[in-house]
């Protein structure tokens, strides 16, 4: 019978990210449903002061060995199947982040436990573990049991509260010797973000674009909305790839957390990378072609019609009104 | 250098999606497949490493609706040789398709040398199971990156200098010894425009290369009871109307919000 939840903690940079006090969040509640305790696992150089962050968990596995701290996903990888092979947990949730991309494959390749991809959610069911997770951008939901023998679960980040899973409690703490195995990816530095023209983080009034924007030469109705409404031009993951906008100026997974008080979405379809970035915001208005696109969902007002059509018509209104005082 | 970029086709999300009878994946007959879009950049980032450093591109995909224009398209921009791989999976069954590739590199393509890199997207949509990169890294045994947006090779050292993406803009620069797997998010430069004239000429000097492979002897773990559509939250209030009388509704919002 598999025993323990444990929660995999993501450090970068020397911090917690947010992803493991929503993946303790989620598994608090299920090891109290299920009468399991929940262990969160925390390896690298400054361990013993950020487990005392991790109150939510029973228990902090804390393995301190600097081969653990670069942010490689080689060296984290070997450490967590000699744990699973150590304890056989009932289930191991890890961030379904950039650093933990591939980690869940490979681990379940060489533990022999199943791993479930891109989950937002995770509910206890009679005694099973039922994970759903989000596929096609977003457009179907998968319903996957997790077997007995216990599973790997990558957590989309955003989709679980923050919140449940932090406490002031102080966990107990099992220090774990754990040898790390060579590393053939040599971390060298870390580059920080290029800091652009404008900070989009500190925008009251966003205007995002995406993909239905078509082409660059449509960014002037975006350029032009963001100055008559006193905000800046930022962008979706295609916009920043096609070089329409520079890297300074993405939002969602690998760029920026933004929280204006408008968001108003052009052309994109909110897909999970994305909506990640942005979901906090306001008032979020999206204009989108596809009645199905995902944006709605986490919009407060939509426009499905051609962005092409209404903002136009939109930038007319608003000098009409500014004009008219 | 020789490059290796492994494709995969999958459902154009902006086309409505359909799940098929037995509940637990799309009906494919109703699905329109296209290049799984980092998949579109590893091929850019392949032939911006050729032009560089030259050396041949080899895509391989699976079948699947409309693989070959995918392949042709990357004839067109510049690989050197196109696989279509045949073997009963679907495209989520991330170690079966796994295994096809691997045991087709394994055949076909002689030993990975020191000068080889194998590119993936670094993700799909419908990687349900994980990674195709990362699976054929473990099973190739070779070192495995991903989220990468540069990349550059070192033929003295015979490794690779990539940029790996994290959040909030932040990047780290790591070397990967070569061969290796290297999933490829965004190309050094956006992927290339090839008119339809170009691809056209692709199909008539260049040949697709269709390869059977046995089936694989692993079946997925995933004990996946159903695929479904999120119910409408219903969140969003939908403004209807001429673009005028939408955009009249749009300011009234704004302005009681303050924002104008």
């Amino acid at each position: 019978m598999a025993k323990e939840i444990i929660v995999v903690a993501e450090i970068l940079k020397g911090n917690i990210s947010d992803i493991t006090y929503e993946m303790l969040g989620v598994g608090r509640k299920l090891a109290d449903s299920l009468k399991k305790p929940l262990f969160a696992c925390v390896a690298g150089t400054d361990g013993s002061t950020l487990a005392k962050t991790l109150g939510a968990a029973d228990k902090v596995l804390l393995v301190e060995n600097p081969a653990f701290a670069v942010p490689s996903s080689d060296a984290s990888t070997s450490l967590l199947v000699e744990i699973i092979k150590q304890r056989e947990p009932a289930l191991v949730l890890i961030g379904g982040t950039n650093i933990g991309t591939g980690v869940g494959i490979i681990l379940s390749l060489r533990t022999g436990l199943p791993h479930i991809n891109f989950s937002k959610d995770i509910q206890s069911e009679n005694g099973k573990i039922v994970v759903t997770s989000q596929l096609f951008g977003g457009k179907i939901l998968a319903e996957v049991e997790v077997p007995a023998g216990g599973a790997i679960v990558s957590v989309v980040p955003g989709a679980l509260p923050l919140e449940a899973g932090k406490s002031t409690r102080t966990p107990e703490i099992e220090k774990l010797t754990v040898p790390a195995s060579e590393s053939k990816i040599v971390f060298k530095q870390f580059i920080e973000p290029e800091t652009g023209d404008v900070d989009i983080t500190k925008q009251d009034v966003l205007i995002s674009v995406g993909r239905g924007i078509e082409n660059d030469s449509n960014l002037e109705l975006a350029d032009e909305l963001a100055k008559l409404l006193g905000g800046a031009v930022c962008g979706s993951r295609p916009a920043i790839d096609q070089g329409w906008l520079p890297l300074s100026r993405q939002v969602g997974k690998s760029g920026m957390m933004v929280k204006p008080k408008l968001y108003l979405a052009l052309g994109i379809s909110g897909a999970p990378e994305h909506v990640e970035g942005m979901k906090n915001s306001g008032l979020i208005i999206s204009i989108n072609k596809d009645p199905n696109a995902p944006i709605f969902g986490i919009s407060h007002y939509g426009v499905c019609a051609d962005l092409l059509d209404v903002v136009p018509a939109f930038i007319d209104e608003i000098k009409a009104r500014k004009g008219g005082g | 250098m020789q490059i290796f970029v492994l494709l995969k086709m999958v459902p154009d999300v902006v086309e409505e999606l359909v799940i098929d009878k037995d509940g637990k994946s799309l009906d494919e007959e109703l699905v329109r497949f296209k290049l799984n879009e980092p998949d579109e950049h590893a091929l850019e980032e392949a032939v911006l490493l050729k032009e560089k450093y030259g050396g041949s591109i080899t895509v391989m995909a699976l079948d699947a609706p409309d693989v070959d224009d995918a392949l042709y398209l990357a004839l067109a921009k510049g690989a050197n040789q196109a696989f279509r791989i045949s073997g009963e999976c679907k495209g989520w069954q991330t170690p079966v398709v796994a295994n096809l590739f691997t045991s087709f590199l394994s055949s076909h393509c002689g030993p990975l040398t020191n000068e080889t890199v194998v590119l993936t997207g670094s993700q799909a949509i419908d990687d349900i199971e994980g990674e195709l990169g990362a699976c054929i890294s473990e099973m190739l045994k070779l070192p495995y990156i991903s989220v990468v947006t540069r990349l550059s090779v070192d033929g003295g050292t015979k490794s690779a200098t990539v940029l790996k993406e994290f959040s909030g803009g932040l990047r780290g620069e790591f070397t990967v010894p070569l061969p290796a797997v290297i999933g490829i998010q965004s190309a050094s430069k956006p992927p290339r425009y090839v008119p339809v004239a170009k691809v056209n000429a692709a199909k008539k000097t260049a040949k697709i290369e269709s390869v059977s492979l046995p089936a694989p002897n692993i079946k997925s773990a995933l004990l996946l009871r159903k695929m479904f559509t999120p119910a409408a939250t219903g969140k969003a209030e939908m403004l209807e109307g001429s673009p005028k009388d939408i955009s009249a509704r749009l300011i009234e919002i704004i302005t009681q919000r303050g924002i104008l």
